[in-house]
């Protein structure tokens, strides 16, 4: 397939991991400790432990992984209100696949779905639209997850669902921005980050202008980077550049699809429809203006509006489940001792653990079981 | 969920008022909102996500890009002594 063989090529990979080897042999620019990388979305952490880089990278990268899993972010409260508007019987609950097995206080969406709850997986937010337009007895609810990538769709489907006349759709927001999360990153003392690999598909959408006064700000690189084993590595060579040549400053190493604006007709159908608003992010806390809510004239179609007897409820965090840690890249899955034990794809403890983007769940799948 | 995948454009039509598409997935064809790309042709290669078509890849950028790291890898050959891939 074009535009994907020529990112896994083998042999191109193993020239840009040369490269890197050279440029850190460098002599007096790489310091003794190395240098530590986060990668921000959890697509390209599968991607790097699948492909191998993580175990092929020369001993002075490292790659610690960071929050931008969508599904592992979605916070414990929004998952409980999740299970309860899909255990109505007047409810259909759609969702991207992933957010099923996501564990809430007591049970997650697929148990829901086994109790006779309807549940339906959809690939796009139109598919839950046109459920709505099918079934106009029922109160059609959509999960609207995600980053700024996901954001245009979610928002299209509401925009759509008024401009057709479909009343009976809904969505349960909760939209959450990498540029918050990358300032929550930088002002926690915990966090040792000497670069940032940004999140290509972000990026194509929202552009890279907003990363440039953080960088500035934190005296960081950051570095727009593709998905592919190649974008990856031309991400990190880049990075690596702007480190050891004291120019901390953005780079564009996905050039293909990202431009410094971004998708302009997508950021206004965002800002059309969702305003900023704090958001609590699942095992880091509330992080100020992080992510979306619909705008006030959206408000017929905002499930929380819709159902308010779901706003009250209490929450109850698995005690063993260090899924914060690792998404600020503090620890390495392999280094939570329920690892591959208590916690496991099939019995997941937390949402790191289960979705196509969790590091843990890459941890386990690509058998990074540590030492 | 940011999963975005390159596929071709085939077919463009307009439905619900909305410019929708066909796209070719290397051998699988899904339908897919071409809203966000005013400009998109049949022939085009676009990077799609939950059924919208995000941006369209830019053939020249892409090229270039490929050129330089390859040149990279051609600098790295004339200097003795790094061309193996150490390690692997």
């Amino acid at each position: 397939m074009k535009y994907l063989d020529e990112y896994r090529d083998a042999g191109l990979t193993h020239k840009l991991l040369a490269d890197l080897q050279k440029t850190i042999s460098r002599p007096s620019k790489t310091p003794d400790r190395g240098w530590t990388l986060m990668e921000i979305c959890g697509g390209q952490t599968h991607s790097i432990i699948k492909s191998g880089l993580d175990q092929l990278l020369p001993p002075e990268i490292t790659l610690v992984h960071g929050p931008g899993c969508p599904v592992c972010v979605t916070p414990l409260e929004l998952v409980d209100k999740a299970i309860a508007l899909a255990s109505r019987p007047d409810v259909i609950f759609t969702s991207y696949g992933d957010m099923l097995r996501v564990p809430g206080s007591t049970r997650d969406l697929f148990a829901v779905k086994a109790a006779g709850g309807d549940v339906r997986i959809v690939y796009s937010p139109l598919d839950a639209l046109e459920i709505a337009r099918k079934n106009p007895d029922r109160t059609i609810v959509f999960f609207a997850i995600g980053f700024e990538t996901t954001a245009p769709a979610n928002a299209m489907s509401v925009l759509q669902a008024k401009a057709q006349g479909i009343p009976n759709f809904a969505v349960l927001v909760s939209h959450v921005t990498v540029p918050a999360a990358i300032t929550a990153l930088m002002e926690s003392p915990d966090v040792q980050v000497d670069g940032f690999l940004a999140a290509g598909h972000v990026c194509t959408v929202m552009g890279y202008w907003e990363y440039e006064p953080l960088a500035e700000k934190y005296k960081i690189p950051i570095v727009v980077t593709g998905f592919e084993p190649v974008d990856i590595l031309h991400g990190i060579l880049d990075c690596v550049h702007a480190l050891e040549d004291g120019k901390p400053q953005v780079r564009n190493a996905y050039a293909r699809l990202v431009s410094r604006e971004g998708n302009k007709p997508a950021q206004a159908v965002i800002k059309q429809v969702f305003e900023m608003t704090d958001r609590a992010w699942r095992g880091i806390g509330i992080i100020p203006a992080s992510g979306y809510r619909l705008r006030d004239e959206y408000a017929a179609f905002d499930a929380e509006k819709r159902f308010p007897e779901v706003q009250t409820i209490e929450t109850h965090e698995s005690p063993l489940c260090i899924s914060g840690l690792v998404l600020q890249g503090r620890k390495k899955p392999s280094e939570c001792p329920a690892f591959g034990k208590e916690c496991t794809p099939q019995t997941p403890l937390g949402a790191t653990m289960v979705s196509s983007e969790g590091a843990c769940a890459a941890y386990y799948r690509y058998g990074r079981y540590g030492k | 969920m940011c999963l975005g995948i390159p596929a071709k454009v085939i077919e463009l039509y307009e439905n619900n008022g909305m410019q929708m598409g066909k796209v070719d997935f290397g051998g699988v064809i899904k339908e897919t909102c071409m809203v966000y790309v005013p400009e998109v042709k049949v022939g085009d290669y676009t990077l799609i996500h939950v059924g919208f078509a995000l941006n369209i890849i830019d053939e020249q950028e892409a090229m270039e890009t490929l050129e330089l790291l390859r040149q990279i890898e051609a600098i790295e050959d004339e200097i003795p002594g790094v061309s193996e891939t150490p390690g692997i």
